[in-house]
This record gives structure tokens, sequence and C-alpha cells, in this order.
């Protein structure tokens, strides 16, 4: 009942902070999202898993309970945590207190309303990561969307009004195109499956019990939908072609709500891709190998080179995203141990990694009220710490050793190399590898001209450190990246239980 | 042991009596005192009333009253007590206990209060024994029941031109439809000889020559629902009539007295028209009703769309919301899986019932706060009202369909039913439609949240019973979500009983 209860807290939380008066509503927040926090940490601490949650093995938490019969089809409240979903669990309550105590400094209006959000955001982020009924997971899902638009339409930057509707049309069109596929997928099982239930449903996909579906032979209804359901989760991902919301809403998103956007939403697209299309129709995956991995290379080399190009050093943030998560597919795409888990594990590690350098963008903005990096020099001087944790977060974006990206980036480069889908996989993951030329690139090139030299920002006002609740979050964040990076197997090994019986299908690698 | 052993057989009627006594006490408490001095007292037994008709009926659908062992029928078949009319009287009497309740703010320093909430159960009572009519004379009779007090309350304000202009509007529409479905009735009578529905069930397959007379007279019988539904083509006068009408009237409306519509539809169709005896005569109604449906719900979202008032954008998402009710009717086929499908339109209604109401509620408050009715006068009102604006975003995102609120899983489960029935494309119409109308309902939420305020807000102090009645709506459209189950269940077996 830990899942319940977790979920329950949070929202029982979020509507407590909507009622609170200003004046606290930020502190009440952060103490209240530290009970998600020490939940989710219990659950890692007793974690007894074996397997995956969708294709065999125990699962932890794991709860079910009637809901609803709609037509022969059984809803039910089914929830639990396998080595995939757990750390991401953890990754969601640990970023929503960081961004909230992190929003202390920049949200000075409406705060109750912010911190409600931001809580009801991160209830059904927890919901999204644990649901195994595909129903109980797409309300979710869905109801992520509300908050944000929120988030981002009320607090945002001037152009936030076009930001947050962009964003909120591209991933509601998005999830509909998901659904029509994947309840496709359910009609066309037929008999074979009794609820949308995510384990049984894969199970049958898995054992190729899908028939025809008015009158479209299995074979075509599989890739249709695949193809939909691989849109659908794309855009939330964002790989190219379909990232043009995300600068936007980033740019736009005040920084606490620009961390939580880029540390644990976009992950609930590669998230479900896992899940759905790469666990559930891994031989249809494997079919569209080449262009899956075509698509991941783009979006590592052009996401780099679209940040190369960025004069808003937020954008450039916003932008390596799009790169990074096009290692994640590169890796999911891989078929191997140390490819989806190292996606995994990525997942984990970029979700840390942005958090940080959103969040000490955010702080410097903060004080110096530009972004622009032509506007910027010399910030070590006046910022020293901050200007240390940007540092070391661009080390960890570049993957340095010892950071959890390094470990995040040669798990997948390790797998994607191995991997036997395709025999041009060797090549992509080569073509994938110049991408880190390009991302330490971009992102010296920003930290020499922004950070050092010297200051010659002309203001009316005081440029100097950091505030300690803006400071400690950060230092937060830079710890678990270095812990994670030196002791991987705080989280490796699970997933790795977790991925394995991924990888047993009988389908042709070659 | 069976609740209808123990009580005698009348006492099945005891939620229609109850709403009907409910409005003789509000005449007496008026006799007495009849200058209406004490509103809180009018309020409170209308309120009270329809909370205890809410909970007899709510006990006897759980009791299985008149589901098990048959439903139970009175005055020879007149009357019919089953799942149907007792689901669609906890619908009408929750509209009625949250209208009512609003009303009582709204109706501050007005004259003819006692009036006001005598009508509203009067129509009610017309609802409740639409919903129980086992004869086509008790539809027509209940129907009007209905009707008439509705158009005495549309017309309430009486020194307003637009509520006198949408009472007469209304009265003139309604007069006309009922003239032409008391037609439909009288030649279903004549080839049938009868007027009881199962009677006329029976005779209408030896229908013979008179195939085209019994078939003029189900297209009547229909046009009559369509005007009390909101369906197109009756449905010109809806959009007047609710902008025109006091707000918690219009949420009264179109919610209750539409609920109130398909219930008498569902029964007439189901039960006195079987499509397995008159489809293959070329008498093809749920053909009709799938046009009908298409038609009323891309015209009522388009009309929508385009609106800058506000009250007048729910007026036409109202009719759109009858569209999609309408696949209740439209997606049944001979042998197909009509109680699923009937049971999801009824489950809609019931969640239509709350987000509906309170949609209009909260436009009642904004009357009451006297802010004006466009978009750009909701601009920034959540910086004032930030716990009505959020009741308001349930609801507006719960009638566009949107997770995690109740008005999703009942879209969910009507175009999943029709999906079932082989009415994939009806479904994929409802769907598109159910996509763009969030266009429209996001217009509201974006205003009253994102724009900035254009003018400063004065709104005094909190209409208490207003405010509840939204929160009651806004917290019942929540609750929907996980309690659909039963609620589902409760209607589908309700629906299938029908087509036993």
């Amino acid at each position: 009942m830990i899942i319940e209860a977790l979920i329950a807290i949070t929202f029982v939380a979020s509507m407590g902070v909507l009622l609170a008066p200003d004046e606290w509503a930020g502190r009440l927040a952060a103490a209240l999202s530290l009970l998600p926090v020490v939940g989710s940490l219990y659950m890692w601490s007793r974690f007894d898993a074996t397997g995956n949650a969708l294709t065999g093995g125990s699962v932890a938490f794991e709860t079910t309970v009637p809901w609803l019969e709609l037509g022969g089809y059984t809803l039910n409240w089914h929830v639990g945590v396998d080595g995939i979903s757990l750390p991401l669990v953890v990754l969601t309550t640990l970023l929503s207190t960081l961004a909230i105590v992190s929003a202390w400094a920049s949200v000075d209006d409406r705060q109750s309303q912010f911190y409600g959000l931001m809580l009801f955001m991160e209830a059904n982020l927890l919901g999204v990561f644990t649901a195994l009924d595909f129903f109980v997971w797409f309300v979710f899902w869905e109801a992520v969307l509300l908050p944000m638009y929120f988030l981002i339409g009320v607090w945002g930057g001037p152009r936030r009004k076009y930001a947050a509707i962009k964003f909120f049309v591209y991933t509601n069109i998005a999830s509909l195109a998901m659904f029509i596929g994947f309840i496709a997928l359910v009609f066309g099982l037929g008999d074979s499956v009794s609820s949308l239930d995510m384990p049984a449903i894969a199970g049958a996909l898995r054992a190729g019990e899908l028939g025809s579906l008015f009158g479209v032979p299995a074979a075509t209804l599989r890739s249709v939908a695949f193809v939909a359901m691989f849109l659908g989760f794309a855009v939330k991902v964002p790989i190219v072609p379909f990232h043009t919301w995300l600068p936007d809403a980033h740019v736009e998103a005040p920084s606490p709500v620009s961390v939580m956007l880029a540390g644990v939403l976009l992950k609930m697209g590669t998230y479900a891709l896992l899940r759905f299309n790469f666990t559930m129709m891994p031989e249809t995956a494997t079919q569209f190998a080449v262009p899956i991995a075509l698509i991941a290379v783009i979006s590592v080399i052009y996401g780099a080179m679209l940040a190369l190009a960025q004069q808003d050093l937020k954008r450039i943030v916003a932008y390596s995203s799009v790169s990074s998560m096009g290692y994640v597919i590169l890796g999911l795409i891989a078929y191997t141990t140390y490819g989806v888990g190292g996606a995994t594990f990525q997942m984990i590690a970029h979700g840390l990694i942005s958090g940080l350098m959103f969040m000490s963008v955010g702080v410097m903005y903060n004080t110096t009220h530009t972004r622009m990096v032509g506007d910027m020099s010399g910030m070590a001087d006046r910022m020293p710490v901050t200007t240390g944790i940007l540092v070391a977060g661009a080390f960890g974006y570049m993957g340095l050793p010892l950071m959890a990206g390094f470990a995040g980036e040669f798990f997948i480069f390790k797998g994607a190399f191995a991997s036997t889908v395709h025999a041009a996989m060797p090549l992509f993951t080569a073509v994938a590898m110049f991408g880190i030329v390009v991302v330490a690139g971009y992102l010296l090139f920003a930290m020499q001209r922004t950070l050092f030299g010297s200051f010659r920002l002309e203001t009316d006002y005081e440029v100097g450190p950091a505030s300690l609740h803006e400071t400690v979050p950060l230092a937060v964040l830079l710890v678990t990246i270095i812990v994670l990076g030196v002791a991987p197997d705080l989280f490796f090994g699970m997933i790795q239980d977790a991925v394995d019986p991924l990888l047993d299908f009988g389908g042709d690698l070659s | 042991m069976p609740i209808q052993t123990q009580l005698p057989t009348w006492t099945a009627v005891a939620p229609t009596l109850l709403l009907g006594l409910t409005s003789l006490v509000l005449l007496f408490i008026d006799s007495i005192d009849p200058d209406s001095t004490r509103p809180a007292v009018l309020a409170g037994t209308a309120v009270g009333g329809s909370v205890l008709t809410l909970a007899v009926a709510g006990w006897f659908l759980l009791a299985g009253t008149g589901q098990e062992g048959g439903a139970i029928e009175l005055y020879g078949g007149s009357i019919v007590v089953d799942g149907l009319s007792l689901f669609f009287t906890v619908i009408f009497a929750s509209v009625a206990a949250m209208v009512s309740l609003a009303s009582y703010d709204y109706l501050q320093d007005r004259t003819y209060q006692a009036e006001f909430y005598a009508l509203v159960m009067l129509a009610a009572t017309g609802m409740s024994l639409m919903a129980s009519s086992g004869s086509l004379a008790t539809v027509f009779v209940s129907l009007e029941l209905a009707s008439l007090p509705s158009y005495a309350l549309v017309a309430f304000l009486k020194k307003n031109r637009g509520s006198v202009e949408a009472g007469l509007k209304y009265f003139l529409v309604g007069a006309v439809s009922s003239a032409v479905f008391a037609f439909g009735i009288s030649l279903v009578y004549a080839v049938t000889g009868s007027l009881l529905l199962s009677e006329v069930a029976s005779a209408v397959g030896s229908a013979g020559d008179l195939v085209g007379v019994a078939g003029v007279g189900i297209v009547m019988i229909a046009g009559g629902f369509a005007f009390k539904t909101a369906s197109v083509p009756f449905h010109f006068w809806a959009p007047e009539a609710y902008e025109g009408a006091p707000a918690p009237i219009s949420a009264f409306l179109s919610s209750a007295s539409k609920a109130a519509g398909f219930a008498v539809a569902f029964r007439v169709f189901a039960v006195a028209f079987p499509i397995d005896a008159v489809v293959p005569m070329g008498i093809d109604w749920p053909l009709l009703f799938a046009v009908l449906a298409v038609v009323t719900m891309t015209l009522g979202n388009f009309a929508a769309a385009t609106q800058e008032n506000v009250k007048r954008m729910l007026a036409y998402s109202s009719i759109g919301h009858a569209g999609y009710a309408l696949i209740g009717l439209a997606a049944l086929s001979g042998g197909g899986p009509n109680g699923n499908v009937m049971g999801a339109s009824m489950a809609h209604l019931l969640v239509y019932g709350f987000m509906n109401t309170g949609a209009f509620l909260f436009i009642a408050m904004v009357e009451h706060w006297e802010i004006g009715r466009t978009f750009e006068d909701y601009n920034g009102l959540a910086t004032r009202a930030p716990v009505a604006c959020l009741a308001m975003t349930v609801f507006m995102f719960s009638l566009a369909g949107l997770p995690p609120f109740g008005g999703f899983l009942s879209k969910y489960a009507l175009f999943y039913g029709a999906i079932q029935g082989g009415f994939w494309w009806l479904a994929a119409v409802g769907a598109i439609n159910s996509a763009l109308s969030l266009f429209y309902y996001s217009r509201v939420v974006k205003a009253m949240w994102i724009e900035d305020p254009t003018g400063s807000f004065d709104l005094g102090a909190t209409p208490l019973g207003l405010y509840v009645a939204v929160m009651v709506a806004a917290v019942g459209t929540l609750l929907l979500l996980p309690a659909f189950g039963p609620v589902v269940e409760t209607a589908q077996s309700a629906a299938t009983a029908l087509f036993a």
C-alpha cells in the first residue's frame, strides 16, 4: 500500500498547499514534499523485486483492486514497481522537492497555486511510473499535462501563453494518437486479453496472439499501432522532428518548472517507449531498428548543433536535452542488457544533470535578469559557488567519469556497439558518439564566455552570491550525481534485473 | 428479502411523490406567509425535499427495487418503476438539489421566490414521472408537467427582455413540438390500438399496410424528444432559452430536462418499437438517431467554438453533449450489446448532470458578482476567486473529456460501447468532436487563469449557497472517476433490462 500512500499523500498535500496562504505556501510545500522523498527512499531500501513488471518476475509493493468493468474488459487499480520504475520514482520525489525549494527565490506571485500545482504534478508523475494497468496509467499520463499547462501559462515568461498552448496541443494530440494505437492493439488481441492490465497485454502481444481487426491483417495492424504509439511518445521525449515545442516551453517556463519538465516529464516519453513499444512489440521494434536508430542519431547530432547555435543559456540546456534523449533512444533500440539498462540509467542521470543545469541557470538569472551568453561575463567572480556547480554540471553533461552522465552514456555505447539488431548499429553508435564532441564544444564555449573573464554586466542592482536555499538544492543534486557516478550499482543492478527478461524474446535479432 | 414484499406497491413511486409533495409544501408555506420573507426556509425545503428524494431513489436503486423480480407496474402499466426510472430520478434529484441550493443567493431581493422553488420542484416531478412512464399517455402528460413550469421559469426575470423573449421562444417551440408529438402518438395509436408501450411493441410488428403511418408516427415522436433534449433540428430554442433564463434555470434545463428527454426516449424506443420487429419493416429509427447524433454534436461543437459569450458557448456545447448522449440510441442494433451502449449513455448523463450543472451555476455566481458574460470579462478571475475558478476548471476539462475527471470515463465508456456495437464511425465522430471541444472549453480556463485582469473585480460577499452548490458539483465530478464502476454497472444493468 506504500505506493497508494505516496500518491495519496502528495495529492492531499497539493490540495492543502493550494488552500494555504501565500506567505508560507512554499515552506509548507517543501516540508510536505519530504514525505514522498522519505517514502520513496524507504521503497528503495526495502525493494525486493526480481524481473520485469510486464514480462514476469515478482513486482514490489504490488496491489490489484478491481475498479470497473466495461464491455468485457476489466479495469483494475494495479500498481507496482520493478527495477525500471523504482529509480524513476525516486528521481521524481527528489527532483520535486528540490524544484520546490529552488522556487522560493523566483516565484513571488500566486504562490499557493504554484506550489499546489507542483505537488499535483508530482502525484500524477508517481502514478505514471507505478501504474501497471493501461487505463490507470493513461489517466495519470494525461493528468500531468494540466498542471504543466498552468505552470507555464501563468508563471512563465513573456511568450508564456503561446508556449503553454503549443505544449498542451502538441502533447495532447500525441496522446490521442498513442491511445488509438494502443486500443487498436487491445481490440486486435480479441479474446486473449480480458483486461487492460499491462502485463497481460504485454504477454499476449509477445506471444504473438494479435489477430486482425475490422479487416486489417495482424501484421499491418501491428506496424500501424507501433508507429502510432511511437509517434505519441516521441513527441513527449522529444526527438527530432517533434521537438519544436520543447525549447518554447523551456524558455518560457519558470526555472523550477523547467527542472521538472526536463528532469521528469521527458522521462515519461522514454519510459513509455520502453514499457509499451520496446517491451510489448520487440520484433516490430527490431524491424524498425534502422529508422529508429537513425532518428536517435539525428536527435543527438541535430540537437547538439541547435544548441551550438543558441545565444540563450537556457535554450542551450534545453536543446541539449534533445541530444541526450537521443542517446536514450539509441540505447533502447540496441536491445542489449547494457543498451536498455544504460538507457534507463541515463534517464535518471539526465534527469539529475539537466535539473542541476536548469536550476543553476535559474539562480544566475534571478540575480542578473539575463540569460544571454553575450551579456554575461565573469560570473565566476560574483557567484563562485554557483559557477562551480554549473561547471560541474556541464562536465556531467559531457560525460566526465565518476559522474552519473558518464555511467549512463558508457553503458549505452557499450550496449549499442554490441547490438545485433542490425549490422549497421556500430556505425550508428560511432556517429552518435561524435555528439559528445559537439556537446563538449558548446558547453565549454558557453561556460567560457559567461563564467570567466571580467565581469561587465551593467545593472542597477547588486549581482552577488546566491542565497543558501538556492544553493542547497544544487549541492544535493551535485552530490547525487557524483554518488551515482561513483556507484552506479545503487540502481544499475536492479535495472539489469528488470531489463534482462525483456531481451528474452524469440525474435530474429540479426 | 426484496423490498417490494415489505412495502405496499404504490410506495415504489415514492421518489416522484416526494418531489410533488415538496412542491405543495412550498406553496403551503407561501400561502401562510405570502411575502416570501424567509428565503432560507423556502430554499431549505426545496433542498431537503430533493435530497430526500435522492436518498429514497438511491436506496431503492441499491436495494434492487424494480430490478430483482422485474419492473413494478402501477395503474395497469401506465407507470413503471425499474432501474432506468430510479437511475434518472437520481439525476433529477441531484440537479434539483444543487439548483435549489444555488437559487438561494441568486434570488436575493426578488419577488415570487416560493413560486420559483415550487415550479422547480413541479418540473422535477414531471421529469421523474417521465422516466417512469409506461404508456404514451403518461409520457405526454408528464412531458407537459415538466415543460409548463419550465416555460414560466425561463421567463422568471420578467423585467428582463432577454428572459421574457427566451421564455416566449421556448414556449412557442415547445407548443409546436408538443402538437407534433401528440399527433405522432395518435398515429401510433391508430396503427396499434394501444398506448401502453408493451402492447404497442407486440402490435407494431403486424402493422401490415399501415407501416407508413406507423413510420410517420415514430418520426414525429422522435421529433418531440429532439425538442426536449435540444437535439438538431429542434435545438434552436436552446441557446436563446439558456442564455435568457436565470442561470440556475439554465443549469436545470440543460442537465435535468435534457436527461428527462433521454429517459423517456430510451424507454419508448427500446420498449415500444423493438429493433428486431421494426427495422425489418423499413422503419430504421436507429439510423435516424445516428444521423441526428452526428449532426447534433458537430453543429453544437462548431457553434460553441465561435461564441464570445461564455453562457452561450455553454448552451451550444450542451447541444453537442445531446449529440454524444444520442449515441445511446443511435448505436443500437438487433443483437448488439445494446444494454452496454444505452447504459453508458445514461452514465454520461449522470456525470453530465454534475459537470454541466456546476458550470452553469458558476456562471450564476459570476452573474451574481455582476462581472460580465464574455470571455474577456473572465480574464484574471482566478486572482480573485481561485477556489471557484478551480471548480470551473474541473467542469470545463471534464466536459472536454480529459482525465482525471468523471467526464473522461463516461465519454470513454460511451465511445467504447459504440465501437463494441460495431459503430466505430460514430465513436470516431464523437472522439473528434470531443477533441475539438477542448479548444473552446480551455478558452474559459485560459481566460480565468492565464490572462491578466482587464479591470478590477469587486466581488463583494461570497454567495454561500451558490458557492456550496458549485463545490458539491465539483466534488461530484471528481468522485465520479473512482466511483464510475458501480454507476456504469447500475446503468448498464438497468438498460439491459429494457431489452430483455
